[in-house]
Parts: C-alpha cells; structure tokens; sequence
C-alpha cells in the first residue's frame, strides 16, 4: 500500500488552512466541534477565499477556541461580544471576509442583542453558530438553547423553559441566508458553508454539536457517538422549511436544511448610496494610509 | 485491489469512534493498542473495502485521519483538497 501514496497525501488536507503547533485541541473526545471545523476547513479552499483577507472572530465558549486553531486572522473576544467586534471590523475594512464563529450561549444568550440588530442591519458577515445546547466551559448550565425538560447543572430537575428557535428569530430579523446541520451532516455543512462565503449580507448557520461531557450524559447519551447517532436518526432534510415550524423538541424530529436564501441589500451599500458624495473610505480621509505595502513608515499610526 | 487508503496520525487520536460507525464500507475498528494519552486510535480492519472517499476524515474532530485516493486509480495528489481534484477533473475532461 505504501508505494501508492503520494509524498503529499501524509498530510492532512485540512492542515494547509490550520494552526498545527496547537493541535491536539482542548475539546472533550466526543466533541463535535472539531467535525464542524473540518468542514469549515473545506468550505473555506472550496469557496476560493482569500485566506490573507478572511477573519475569524470568536466569543468565549468551547467554540471560541475555533479561532486559535484556523491559521486566520483570528480575534477573540469577550462574552457574546463576537459580533460587534466582527461588525467593526467589516466597517473598518470593506474587503475583509469576516466569520464569527461561537457558541450558542456566546450568540444567543449573553449576546443575543447584537444577533439580533445584526441581522436587522444586515452586516455582511458569516454567523456560524455552534448550538451544543449548554453552556459548556462554564460548566454546564442552562443556556437559552437548552431543550425544555432537558437536565443540566443549573436545572436539576430539568428546565421549566421552553428552548430558543435561533433561526426563526435571525429569519425574523432579516438574516440573508439562515441553515442548520448537524455535526453528522459534515458533507452538507460544508457545501453550505461554501455557498454563505460567497453570498453578501448577513448569513447565519446553526450547527448542532454533540456535548458528551456536560449536556449527553446527564440527558441519556452514554457519549459524543450516541448523540451523533441520534442526528443520524433524527434529522430531517427540509430546504426551505418556514423556520416558525423548525424549533428542536425533545424527541421529535430535528429539521435541517437551508431554510432562508434571500437578497437585499447590506449595511455598506446602503451607507454609501445614502452618503452619496459624503462618503468617504477610512483611508481617505487619513484615519489610516492604507498602503502598509510600501514600507512607509511613521506615516500615520496605522 | 482497494482504491484508495487512510493516515492516522496516532498521537491526535482521542478514540470517539466517530470515523469507525460513519466509514461508509465499514473499514476501520478501534485497535486494542493505546497512545499516549490512553486512547484507542482507529485501525484498518477491511483496506481492500477503503475507497478513500476521506468521510473519516471530514468527521474526526481531531484531525487525526485522514482518506485518499490511490495514485493508481487517481494520479492526482490527494492532499491537494477539493479546490485542486475539481481543477484536475476539469483537465481530465479536457485531456
């Protein structure tokens, strides 16, 4: 078998668009989040971005531990804080890609406001929001994702509130592309992770990720492959699902899919045709000289 | 003859058994050696079954495995990713 394999295949593909040195990660054995960033690896060589002008921004959580591992321009911010900094950082320089990629709780409960008025602008950034249902690293309290009746450290004798439907509230707020897959579906995850790439205006995917530690097993899942097995047996295709009917229930049926691809314009244009000729780019009006390229020095303090 | 083949990077392993139940021919088991953190890594049980479709490694959270093609049935290096076997089958069609 040896004499087939190219000097190139003893590499992993996904390692040309990872930070090696930080590998293994600190997530639990069992842990989807790395599943979701394989396919985030590969939608991000398939869409043809430019690495060098792509972002990655994330909250605090399990998954803003996404951030240090893709060899990106990486920003880690504080609690629920991802988006506004991804906001400002899209503002201050138009051609960046930026991707926010966080939690759950990070997005929708400490920062569930800036989901909101993000969408409702309709900033163009990628939102993908790793949905494990807990929060995690704090030790496994209740999210507002948290399935109702669904145990955790804060809700003992289970929750008594009915759990959040994220992409019906970004539906609602005007998000341009809203889709949900699972762990399990790293093909489909990753075609459309490609597709919300290469679309403008505020996109959001919902991934669902298994928790062994703190969510599975103290809501029947033995481990991560339990819970993996579950959205094998669970999941339901639905492209174009009206997002109102798409809510996780304890033992119903998961929908998945793309549920919203839709076009209008974003916060950007709609400042530049609005400011007309009073518009001006940052670095023309000398806030910064915008051509680091040169090797200028002391130019300005950029 | 199998078309195609896995890697596994040994040490990366934390035994979840996700590449195991989701290889789609059945491939791999969890061997009864340990690494150094204690965990069981994958091994190839059937590799005539392998197509090398690369599934194991879109799901290892790790990025401890990994699947490819063999050179026999795709003269392609396989570590290239997605961007470039397109581009390739792009010039087989013209070719």
């Amino acid at each position: 078998m040896s004499t087939l394999i190219e000097p190139t295949a003893l590499t992993n593909p996904v390692e040309k668009v990872l930070r090696n040195d930080r590998i293994p990660t600190i997530w639990c054995p069992g842990c989807g989040l790395g599943t979701t960033v394989n396919s985030f690896a590969y939608a991000l060589m398939a869409s043809g971005a430019d690495l060098k002008k792509t972002a990655i921004v994330s909250g605090i959580g399990c998954s803003g531990r996404v951030s240090g591992y893709v060899a990106l321009d990486s920003f880690h911010t504080t609690h629920g804080r991802a988006i506004p900094f991804a906001t400002g950082l899209k503002l201050a320089n138009p051609e960046l890609t930026v991707v926010v990629y966080s939690g759950d709780g990070d997005l929708t409960s400490i920062g569930g406001n800036h989901l909101i008025h993000a969408a409702r602008r309709n900033m163009d950034i990628l939102v993908v929001c790793v949905n494990n249902m807990i929060y995690a690293m704090t030790g496994g309290q209740a999210a507002a994702t948290t399935p109702g009746a669904a145990t955790s450290t804060t809700t003992p004798y289970g929750s008594f509130e009915p759990e959040l439907n994220i992409p019906q509230l970004v539906d609602a707020a005007g998000a341009c592309y809203v889709a949900r897959w699972t762990a399990f579906h790293v093909k489909q995850l990753e075609k459309s992770m490609t597709e919300a790439l290469k679309k403008k205006g505020f996109r959001f995917i919902e991934v669902l990720s298994p928790c062994p530690t703190l969510y599975g097993r103290r809501n029947g899942y033995a481990d991560g492959l339990a819970q993996m097995k579950e959205y094998k047996e669970m999941a339901k295709v639905k492209n174009g699902a009206p997002t109102y009917e798409v809510a996780i229930t304890h033992g119903q049926p998961i929908i998945v899919g793309k549920f919203v691809d839709r076009d209008r314009p974003d916060y950007l244009t709609l400042m530049r045709s609005q400011l007309g000729a009073h518009y001006h780019e940052v670095a023309e009006v000398g806030v910064g000289c915008g051509d680091e390229s040169e090797g200028k020095e002391g130019c300005c303090s950029c | 003859m199998a078309r195609g083949s896995v890697v596994v990077t040994t040490e990366r392993c934390k035994g979840c058994g996700f590449c195991v139940e989701f290889c789609p021919t059945h491939v791999l088991a969890l061997s009864s050696a340990f690494n150094k953190k204690g965990y069981h890594p994958p091994h190839m049980v059937e590799p005539d079954k392998c197509s090398g479709c690369n599934l194991c490694g879109m799901y290892c959270p790790d990025f401890a495995i990994f699947g490819f093609k063999s050179a026999e049935t795709k003269p392609v290096a396989p570590a290239a990713g997605p961007a470039a076997a397109e581009a390739a089958a792009v010039e087989a069609k013209e070719a």
